[in-house]
Protein backbone atom coordinates (compact mmCIF):
# COMPACT_ATOMS: atom_id res chain seq x y z
CA UNK A 1 0.00 0.00 0.00
CA UNK A 2 1.54 3.18 -1.17
CA UNK A 3 1.61 5.57 1.86
CA UNK A 4 1.43 9.08 0.48
CA UNK A 5 2.42 11.78 3.35
CA UNK A 6 2.98 15.39 1.30
CA UNK A 7 3.39 18.37 3.10
CA UNK A 8 3.60 20.17 0.30
CA UNK A 9 0.03 18.70 -1.16
CA UNK A 10 -1.70 20.22 3.05
CA UNK A 11 0.48 23.35 1.89
CA UNK A 12 -0.93 23.76 -1.44
CA UNK A 13 -4.66 23.13 -0.43
CA UNK A 14 -4.82 25.01 2.05
CA UNK A 15 -3.55 27.95 0.17
CA UNK A 16 -6.28 27.63 -2.22
CA UNK A 17 -9.28 26.92 0.09
CA UNK A 18 -9.54 30.91 -0.12
CA UNK A 19 -11.37 32.61 -2.97
CA UNK A 20 -9.50 35.72 -2.75
CA UNK A 21 -6.27 33.57 -2.96
CA UNK A 22 -7.23 31.50 -6.01
CA UNK A 23 -8.85 34.98 -7.39
CA UNK A 24 -4.84 36.63 -6.86
CA UNK A 25 -3.33 32.94 -8.58
CA UNK A 26 -5.95 33.91 -11.41
CA UNK A 27 -5.20 37.61 -11.42
CA UNK A 28 -0.92 36.61 -11.69
CA UNK A 29 -1.50 34.53 -14.48
CA UNK A 30 -2.42 37.31 -16.88
CA UNK A 31 0.67 39.34 -15.83
CA UNK A 32 2.88 40.21 -12.28
CA UNK A 33 2.00 42.54 -9.77
CA UNK A 34 2.98 44.21 -6.46
CA UNK A 35 1.19 43.87 -3.29
CA UNK A 36 0.20 47.20 -3.09
CA UNK A 37 -1.80 46.42 -6.75
CA UNK A 38 -3.17 43.23 -5.33
CA UNK A 39 -4.08 45.03 -2.67
CA UNK A 40 -5.93 48.04 -4.36
CA UNK A 41 -7.82 45.42 -6.93
CA UNK A 42 -9.13 42.70 -4.15
CA UNK A 43 -9.69 46.08 -1.89
CA UNK A 44 -8.02 45.28 1.05
CA UNK A 45 -5.64 46.44 3.64
CA UNK A 46 -1.23 46.25 2.69
CA UNK A 47 -1.77 44.26 5.71
CA UNK A 48 -4.11 41.78 4.71
CA UNK A 49 -3.06 41.21 1.42
CA UNK A 50 0.60 40.28 2.61
CA UNK A 51 -0.94 37.77 4.69
CA UNK A 52 -2.81 35.49 1.74
CA UNK A 53 0.28 36.28 -0.39
CA UNK A 54 2.91 34.87 2.27
CA UNK A 55 0.72 31.96 2.61
CA UNK A 56 0.69 31.50 -1.22
CA UNK A 57 4.36 31.98 -0.99
CA UNK A 58 4.85 29.31 1.32
CA UNK A 59 2.92 26.84 -0.86
CA UNK A 60 5.09 27.38 -3.30
CA UNK A 61 2.64 28.77 -5.80
CA UNK A 62 3.67 32.57 -5.94
CA UNK A 63 7.20 33.54 -5.12
CA UNK A 64 8.05 37.77 -4.38
CA UNK A 65 10.87 39.46 -5.61
CA UNK A 66 11.74 42.94 -3.73
CA UNK A 67 12.56 45.20 -6.60
CA UNK A 68 13.36 48.92 -4.57
CA UNK A 69 10.49 49.41 -2.31
CA UNK A 70 8.11 47.74 -4.13
CA UNK A 71 7.36 43.68 -3.55
CA UNK A 72 6.59 42.20 -6.84
CA UNK A 73 4.54 38.54 -7.10
CA UNK A 74 4.42 36.31 -9.85
CA UNK A 75 3.29 32.49 -10.12
CA UNK A 76 5.78 29.76 -8.39
CA UNK A 77 6.16 26.79 -10.26
CA UNK A 78 4.31 24.87 -7.06
CA UNK A 79 5.91 23.59 -4.21
CA UNK A 80 3.47 20.56 -5.27
CA UNK A 81 5.27 20.15 -8.46
CA UNK A 82 8.75 20.53 -7.38
CA UNK A 83 8.05 17.68 -4.53
CA UNK A 84 6.58 15.62 -7.27
CA UNK A 85 9.17 16.00 -10.00
CA UNK A 86 11.75 15.22 -6.95
CA UNK A 87 10.43 11.58 -5.52
CA UNK A 88 9.70 11.03 -9.50
CA UNK A 89 13.48 11.57 -10.17
CA UNK A 90 14.40 9.14 -7.21
CA UNK A 91 11.51 6.87 -8.54
CA UNK A 92 13.31 6.55 -12.12
CA UNK A 93 17.09 6.13 -10.79
CA UNK A 94 15.93 3.23 -8.11
CA UNK A 95 14.01 1.34 -10.52
CA UNK A 96 17.29 1.73 -12.73
CA UNK A 97 19.35 0.97 -9.52
CA UNK A 98 17.11 -1.86 -8.58
CA UNK A 99 16.46 -3.86 -11.85
CA UNK A 100 20.54 -3.64 -12.50
CA UNK A 101 20.65 -4.94 -8.99
CA UNK A 102 18.62 -7.85 -9.65
CA UNK A 103 21.11 -9.00 -12.55
CA UNK A 104 23.70 -8.92 -9.77
CA UNK A 105 22.62 -10.87 -7.36
CA UNK A 106 20.61 -13.55 -10.04
CA UNK A 107 24.36 -14.18 -10.73
CA UNK A 108 25.45 -14.20 -7.39
CA UNK A 109 22.74 -17.08 -6.79
CA UNK A 110 24.11 -18.74 -10.03
CA UNK A 111 27.50 -19.28 -8.79
CA UNK A 112 26.61 -20.28 -5.39
CA UNK A 113 24.68 -22.41 -6.66
CA UNK A 114 27.80 -23.75 -9.35
CA UNK A 115 30.17 -23.38 -6.08
CA UNK A 116 27.92 -25.91 -3.56
CA UNK A 117 27.18 -28.12 -6.42
CA UNK A 118 31.42 -28.92 -7.41
CA UNK B 1 -1.43 -9.62 -3.07
CA UNK B 2 -2.18 -13.56 -2.84
CA UNK B 3 -1.32 -14.21 -6.31
CA UNK B 4 1.55 -12.63 -5.89
CA UNK B 5 3.09 -14.65 -2.55
CA UNK B 6 1.98 -17.67 -3.96
CA UNK B 7 4.71 -17.35 -6.84
CA UNK B 8 7.03 -14.82 -5.52
CA UNK B 9 10.00 -15.22 -8.44
CA UNK B 10 7.02 -14.64 -10.91
CA UNK B 11 5.96 -11.13 -9.81
CA UNK B 12 7.97 -8.44 -10.85
CA UNK B 13 9.31 -6.18 -7.48
CA UNK B 14 7.54 -2.98 -7.56
CA UNK B 15 9.95 0.21 -6.32
CA UNK B 16 7.86 2.18 -3.92
CA UNK B 17 8.32 5.85 -2.54
CA UNK B 18 6.89 6.92 0.66
CA UNK B 19 7.63 10.29 2.60
CA UNK B 20 6.89 9.86 6.29
CA UNK B 21 7.80 12.93 7.37
CA UNK B 22 8.92 16.00 6.00
CA UNK B 23 12.78 15.16 6.07
CA UNK B 24 12.84 12.07 4.93
CA UNK B 25 12.20 9.81 1.96
CA UNK B 26 11.85 6.13 1.91
CA UNK B 27 12.44 3.79 -1.04
CA UNK B 28 11.31 0.11 -0.53
CA UNK B 29 11.90 -2.62 -2.56
CA UNK B 30 11.75 -6.69 -2.46
CA UNK B 31 14.70 -8.77 -4.00
CA UNK B 32 14.33 -12.49 -4.53
CA UNK B 33 17.25 -13.31 -2.25
CA UNK B 34 18.24 -13.98 1.47
CA UNK B 35 19.37 -10.66 3.09
CA UNK B 36 22.91 -12.24 3.48
CA UNK B 37 23.23 -11.95 -0.70
CA UNK B 38 21.71 -8.55 -1.24
CA UNK B 39 23.90 -7.19 1.79
CA UNK B 40 27.19 -8.75 0.23
CA UNK B 41 25.76 -6.73 -3.16
CA UNK B 42 25.80 -3.47 -1.29
CA UNK B 43 29.09 -4.04 1.11
CA UNK B 44 31.92 -5.42 -1.60
CA UNK B 45 32.96 -2.56 -4.28
CA UNK B 46 33.28 -4.83 -7.27
CA UNK B 47 29.55 -5.67 -6.77
CA UNK B 48 28.00 -2.04 -5.85
CA UNK B 49 29.74 -0.55 -8.82
CA UNK B 50 28.02 -2.76 -11.24
CA UNK B 51 24.48 -1.25 -10.42
CA UNK B 52 24.49 2.00 -8.61
CA UNK B 53 25.52 3.66 -11.16
CA UNK B 54 22.85 2.80 -14.03
CA UNK B 55 24.61 2.90 -17.52
CA UNK B 56 20.78 3.90 -18.79
CA UNK B 57 21.77 7.46 -16.54
CA UNK B 58 24.57 8.13 -18.97
CA UNK B 59 26.89 8.09 -15.94
CA UNK B 60 30.05 6.25 -15.00
CA UNK B 61 31.31 5.20 -11.67
CA UNK B 62 35.31 5.86 -12.25
CA UNK B 63 36.18 4.84 -8.59
CA UNK B 64 34.45 3.05 -5.78
CA UNK B 65 36.67 3.09 -2.56
CA UNK B 66 34.71 1.67 0.19
CA UNK B 67 35.34 0.02 3.47
CA UNK B 68 31.62 -0.93 4.46
CA UNK B 69 32.59 -1.20 8.50
CA UNK B 70 31.67 1.06 11.26
CA UNK B 71 33.89 3.65 11.36
CA UNK B 72 35.13 3.05 7.77
CA UNK B 73 34.95 5.87 4.97
CA UNK B 74 33.62 5.78 0.81
CA UNK B 75 34.61 7.42 -1.55
CA UNK B 76 32.77 7.29 -5.15
CA UNK B 77 34.24 9.10 -8.57
CA UNK B 78 31.52 9.93 -11.23
CA UNK B 79 32.22 10.75 -14.42
CA UNK B 80 29.56 12.79 -16.36
CA UNK B 81 30.27 13.86 -19.78
CA UNK B 82 33.79 15.26 -19.40
CA UNK B 83 33.35 15.98 -15.62
CA UNK B 84 34.18 13.98 -12.90
CA UNK B 85 32.39 14.47 -9.28
CA UNK B 86 33.24 12.91 -5.62
CA UNK B 87 30.95 12.01 -3.16
CA UNK B 88 32.33 10.75 0.32
CA UNK B 89 31.18 9.93 3.70
CA UNK B 90 31.14 7.50 6.57
CA UNK B 91 29.86 4.53 7.30
CA UNK B 92 27.97 5.26 11.07
CA UNK B 93 26.82 1.94 11.44
CA UNK B 94 27.33 -1.22 9.68
CA UNK B 95 25.69 -4.72 10.77
CA UNK B 96 26.23 -7.64 8.21
CA UNK B 97 23.20 -8.82 6.75
CA UNK B 98 20.84 -6.46 8.28
CA UNK B 99 21.38 -2.71 8.11
CA UNK B 100 24.07 0.09 7.08
CA UNK B 101 24.10 3.48 7.63
CA UNK B 102 26.12 6.39 6.38
CA UNK B 103 26.57 10.10 5.67
CA UNK B 104 26.58 12.27 2.70
CA UNK B 105 29.37 15.27 3.57
CA UNK B 106 30.28 16.57 0.17
CA UNK B 107 28.28 19.96 0.41
CA UNK B 108 28.98 23.11 2.49
CA UNK B 109 26.16 21.95 5.01
CA UNK B 110 25.26 19.11 7.17
CA UNK B 111 24.23 16.19 4.49
CA UNK B 112 21.66 13.39 4.61
CA UNK B 113 21.79 10.69 6.80
CA UNK B 114 21.09 7.37 4.96
CA UNK B 115 19.84 4.18 6.44
CA UNK B 116 19.51 0.58 4.83
CA UNK B 117 18.22 -1.76 6.13
CA UNK B 118 17.73 -5.61 5.10
CA UNK B 119 14.47 -7.42 6.17
CA UNK B 120 14.14 -11.18 5.60
CA UNK B 121 11.36 -12.23 4.44
CA UNK B 122 11.18 -15.67 4.61
CA UNK B 123 14.36 -16.44 2.01
CA UNK B 124 13.51 -13.00 0.41
CA UNK B 125 14.74 -9.40 1.52
CA UNK B 126 12.72 -6.27 1.46
CA UNK B 127 15.08 -3.68 1.07
CA UNK B 128 14.24 -0.16 2.86
CA UNK B 129 16.55 2.91 1.79
CA UNK B 130 15.40 5.63 4.45
CA UNK B 131 16.63 9.54 3.88
CA UNK B 132 16.84 12.01 6.58
CA UNK B 133 17.85 15.29 5.75
CA UNK B 134 18.81 17.43 8.17
CA UNK B 135 16.12 20.25 8.26
CA UNK B 136 13.57 21.23 6.20
CA UNK B 137 15.24 23.72 4.18
CA UNK B 138 17.53 21.00 3.58
CA UNK B 139 15.33 18.72 1.95
CA UNK B 140 13.66 22.10 0.02
CA UNK B 141 17.25 22.97 -1.48
CA UNK B 142 17.64 19.25 -2.56
CA UNK B 143 13.91 19.59 -4.41
CA UNK B 144 15.18 22.29 -5.98
CA UNK B 145 18.06 20.91 -7.35
CA UNK B 146 16.25 18.21 -9.04
CA UNK B 147 13.33 20.26 -10.20
CA UNK B 148 15.22 23.03 -12.11
CA UNK B 149 14.57 23.48 -15.89
CA UNK B 150 17.89 21.62 -16.83
CA UNK B 151 18.19 18.95 -19.31
CA UNK B 152 16.64 15.45 -17.91
CA UNK B 153 20.28 14.00 -17.83
CA UNK B 154 21.36 16.71 -15.78
CA UNK B 155 18.36 16.40 -13.71
CA UNK B 156 18.92 12.80 -13.32
CA UNK B 157 22.15 13.65 -11.67
CA UNK B 158 20.82 16.41 -9.45
CA UNK B 159 18.60 13.21 -8.29
CA UNK B 160 22.09 11.28 -7.66
CA UNK B 161 23.82 14.00 -6.16
CA UNK B 162 20.27 14.49 -4.07
CA UNK B 163 21.12 10.72 -3.00
CA UNK B 164 24.55 10.41 -2.50
CA UNK B 165 25.66 14.33 -2.21
CA UNK B 166 22.99 15.29 0.72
Amino acid sequence: MVQYASPALDLSFAALSDATRRGIIDQLGRADASITALAENFQMTLTGMKKHVHVLERAGLVVTHKVGRVRNCSLGKGGLAVEAEWIDAHRKLFEARFQALDQVIEEMKQEEQDGSAA
Amino acid sequence: MDQQLSNPAAAPNETTIERPSDTELVVLRMFNAPPRIVFKAWSQPELFRRWWAPQSFGITLVSCDMDVRTGGKYRLEFAHGSGTMAFHGKYLEVVPGERIVWTNDEGEEEGAVTTVTFEDLGGRTLVTFHERYPTKEAVEEAMQGSATGLPEQFRQLDALLADLGG
